[in-house]
């Protein structure tokens, strides 16, 4: 789960990490309304989306009153943001965020992130080189200076002086960096967060070291125990992703639309690359990816094959599915069974069942009266389905 | 002779009186695993499939004397349940729990570390000696007991080879699920070192996807031993959609390092055989033994 600027630096500054003022708006004259009441002159507009290099297209812009913040809101919400982190479509901006502008003297890079490789979380610094007020655009850090962390139970420990001592700062001001770097740490735990990174962390005039922009990432399969956070993102419709897919995320489904003309139904992820794979080398293109978890239930499956038929670009479906000792064949073929009845299916379904099953999965299909085309293995499948689709095509 | 586990291998199960370590133990059984003890906090002193149940790992290994276990408790509780296993000095741990917070693997790998357990998964479907013995969630009907040791991170694909390898006619000395998570225990490349000590694997399949970096470990392994029993992998996602992600959070193309070509580049320079298709594993394997 991505966080909004906006949200982590809010729970940034929980951790006692000094953040600018600010306050969301969500339209041109809130923009201009909040910049007057925090008092701001000079303030910053910035795009709340899900990625970085916003400076560098337009996303983050210096006003020099009220008037003007509320002119460059307008120009933002409703519009996609383009950036070289979201995609050619880019990112609808639904909310901007108004913060009073901070002169700084002094640039940094601070990040805490997972390496899975490693199985360790790592502290990440750097120097941005920059000074001013508007962050240099897409400014690169060097040099990044890295430090192994240690969690036990909720406390995390690390090198922060050691990681604070490299930029050649005055000693109070390293020092006061190894604090905020801790704090940092704090919060990445506290959080389960898989990703902070904290570019720029800024030096002051006054000497304090301020957050000035903030990227957060949760790890979802710690929601059940950050229950605020989870809050926020059902309550507040900061969810970021497709509707479609996340609708069948909720059916123990991951299913992802892609550009092509066949329908895939696959268990497991693995099995789903490889069918992927498969279908290419036949010359197929497939519609989606498709992994039906082991917790999915028929009803589940029923949902996830009509997502497949309803699209209009399917010209032909495969199904492809090795059952488990968790999710056996004729879940599955309960699944399509009860999509076929209940919403038909235009597309002919091209099935290799194997493993856990298959047999009985078989007869499931063939007693709910689904016509299909059976294939002996997950190659003649892949070739089979390519062929109908490409004729169907011609 | 197998690796991890064996018929005499005896296992207690953590999270025994749950409904899905009930379903899957009681098969385990039926297949011919030596259950021995439950380990369910609270529950010590009932019986459970009729199994002793215990409050902790400790008071269950003093009893049985147990050296492996299954850990089928909760999200929220599997790292506990790993470090207690740990701290217990059990020798094989194995966790199919899915969705454990990453930051919960950190701290089990740091108890891990310098300690005499070997971890498998967690989100791993098991460890399974065919004929023998099974500690996990896998279906068993097409395996049967061999000379190809597999090692994976699919538990789906791994059915997929193992029914290939038993209609090739080799079957399987021991198949390893290392689990689809970005932070797990063992790896490929410590399956790969484990199956080429074992006398009774004359063949190894990796079957490697997308994202981390356990087939380039495994690769270097290769390079440095040069073995002399062959090798075969399978990578899939090479049509992956880039930066998705695809199921397993660690399936996902992290870099260049990450992706399916460059695991494909690094296995071959280190003299391990690519199956050219997900359908052709088992047949590239015996070729590989042949020739």
């Amino acid at each position: 789960m991505n966080l909004h600027e906006f949200q982590a630096k809010e729970l940034l500054a929980q951790f006692g990490l000094p953040i600018p003022r600010g306050r969301i708006g969500g339209s041109a004259g809130e923009a201009e309304a909040v910049a007057r009441r925090l008092g701001f002159d000079r303030c910053v507009v910035k795009a709340q989306v899900h990625a970085g290099g916003r400076a560098a297209n337009g996303g983050v812009r210096l006003a020099a009153s009220p008037t003007q913040a509320g002119r460059i809101a307008a120009e933002l919400i409703g519009r996609p943001l383009v950036t070289n982190q979201t995609g050619p479509a880019g990112q609808q901006v639904r909310w901007v965020y108004i913060e009073e502008a901070v002169e700084f003297s002094r640039s940094l890079y601070s990040a805490v992130v997972v390496d899975r490789s490693a199985g360790e979380v790592l502290l990440i610094t750097g120097d941005h080189g920059d000074a001013g007020v508007m962050p240099r655009p897409g400014g690169a850090a060097s040099p990044a200076a890295c430090v192994k962390l240690r969690l036990s139970g909720d406390r995390v420990t690390g090198d922060f002086d050691g990681a604070a001592s490299t930029y050649g700062l005055e000693p109070d001001v390293a020092a006061l960096l190894a604090k905020r770097l801790a704090q940092l740490a704090d919060a990445a735990v506290a959080l389960d967060a898989t990703m902070i990174e904290v570019s720029p962390l800024v030096l002051t005039q006054a000497g304090e070291l301020v957050v000035l922009d903030a990227k957060v990432t949760v790890d979802d399969n710690a929601l059940f125990r950050q229950s605020d956070l989870a809050a926020l993102r059902e309550a507040s419709g900061f969810e970021d992703g497709d509707p479609v897919e996340l609708a069948a995320d909720r059916h123990q489904i991951n299913y992802l639309k892609l550009n092509g003309d066949i329908g895939v139904v696959v268990n497991g992820a693995g099995l789903a690359l490889a069918t992927l794979d498969l279908l290419h080398e036949a010359g197929g293109r497939p519609a989606n990816f498709m992994d039906i978890r082991t917790t999915a239930t028929s009803l589940d499956i029923a949902y996830a094959f009509e997502l497949i038929a309803a699209n209009p670009r399917v010209r032909a479906v495969l199904v492809n599915v090795h059952g488990g000792g968790m999710q056996r064949c004729d879940t599955i073929a309960d699944g399509i069974g009860i999509a076929v009845h209940r919403s038909g299916c235009a597309a002919p379904v091209v099935v290799r069942l194997a493993g856990n099953n298959a047999e009985f999965g078989a007869a499931r299909l063939k007693s709910y009266g689904v016509p299909v085309i059976e294939a002996a293995d997950m190659w003649e499948a892949a070739k089979r389905a390519a062929q109908l689709a490409t004729r169907k095509a011609a | 002779m197998a690796v991890l586990a064996g018929k005499d291998t005896r296992v207690i199960c953590q999270g025994l009186t749950g409904r899905a370590a009930t379903y899957h133990v009681a098969r385990m059984v039926a297949y011919g695993t030596r259950l021995v003890a439950g380990v369910t906090p609270g529950r010590g002193g009932r019986r459970h499939l009729d199994l002793p149940v215990f409050d902790t790992v400790a008071d269950a290994v003093a009893a049985t004397g147990a050296s492996a276990s299954l850990v089928f408790v909760p999200p929220a509780n599997a790292a506990a349940a790993m470090i207690e296993a740990i701290d217990a000095g059990i020798g094989l741990v194995v966790c199919v729990t899915e969705r454990v917070p990453v930051l919960d693997m950190i701290r089990v790998r740091q108890k891990l570390a310098g300690s005499l357990t070997r971890l498998v998964g967690p989100n791993s479907q098991g460890v399974l000696v065919p004929g023998a013995t099974q500690l996990g969630v896998m279906t068993t009907v097409n395996a049967r007991r061999g000379t190809i040791g597999i090692a994976s991170r699919s538990a789906s694909l791994t059915s997929e080879v193992v029914a290939q390898t038993t209609a090739a006619g080799l079957g399987q000395s021991t198949t390893i699920g290392v689990g689809g998570d970005p932070v797990h225990g063992i790896g490929l490349a410590q399956c790969v070192s484990l199956f080429l000590d074992d006398p009774a694997t004359e063949g190894i399949i990796m079957i490697g996807e997308i994202g981390g970096s356990d087939e380039e470990e495994a690769a270097a392994l290769i390079e440095e031993m040069r073995p002399g029993k062959p090798i075969v992998a399978l990578v899939v996602g090479r049509n992956a959609p880039p930066e998705r992600r695809m199921g397993h959070a660690g399936a996902l193309a992290a870099g260049k390092s990450g992706s399916a070509a460059a695991k494909i580049e690094v296995l071959r320079e280190a003299g391990v055989r690519i199956a050219p298709r997900a359908d052709l594993v088992g047949v590239t394997m015996r070729q590989a033994l042949v020739s």
